[in-house]
């Protein structure tokens, strides 16, 4: 009883400090003045997104969160890479 | 939800100050994402989450599920090392492309060309 209490009390404040995150990214990528604010932001938001499905896969006992996050992970690398590319050459494949 | 009731305590105590833990370093990394005040102190702020609170987390789940299924699952430790290669490569690349933009401005809170010895990062090698 005390045990799933703890589990449960750790992954739900987890959950909810990593959507705060995401939240706080999100202003970020709102407000930011310039476009690599914006994008940092989105780097950012990715990572977080990517711990929440990995922290709601644990709550759940499911593994198919797992493939989730590792699909988020990589599709965050690409896009923030290209997008600062772009920033850098104004094109993004030479 | 019912999977997790077998754990017994001396494994989901670590578990959940892991899960603690790294949850609050993604946040605090968040919180400093937003209250920094230039470009060049916010990229340090999300490593926060892409080092340990990344690493925190992904060994809770870790932990989590090698109990769950009574062998060891190290598919977390793929995403741990992709994140840790993959985050200074993106903030490289970032910090190279603001540094242009904000030369090409003449904004005078970056150094200039020449007090950088002469390397443009616009103008990588190999390129």
């Amino acid at each position: 009883m005390t045990t799933i209490t703890v589990l449960m009390w750790a992954a739900t404040y987890a959950q909810g400090a990593l959507a705060l995150a995401g939240f706080l990214a999100m202003v970020r990528i709102l407000v930011g003045p310039r476009a690599q604010d914006r994008v940092l932001a989105i780097d950012a938001f990715f990572v977080v997104a990517m711990l929440l499905f990995i922290v709601t896969g644990m709550k759940f006992g499911t593994p198919f969160f797992f493939e989730a996050a590792l699909v988020i992970g990589i599709c965050g690398f690409v896009g923030t890479v290209a997008l600062a590319k772009f920033l850098l050459r104004g094109e993004v494949i030479e | 939800m019912t999977a997790l009731e077998s754990m017994p305590l001396w494994l989901a105590l670590p578990v959940a100050a892991l899960l603690v833990v790294g949850s609050t370093l993604a946040f605090l990394g968040a919180l400093g994402l937003v209250r920094l005040t230039s470009f060049y102190e916010r990229v340090h702020a999300p490593t926060l989450g892409t080092s340990w609170g990344a690493a925190a987390i992904l060994l809770a789940s870790l932990l989590s599920y090698s109990w769950l299924q009574d062998r060891v699952i190290l598919h977390e430790i793929v995403i741990g090392l992709f994140v840790m290669v993959t985050t200074p490569v993106t903030l490289m690349v970032l910090g190279a492309a603001a540094l242009k933009r904000d030369r090409e401005e003449g904004n005078p809170a970056v150094p200039p060309r020449e007090a950088a010895g002469g390397h443009e990062p616009g103008r990588a090698e190999g390129s």
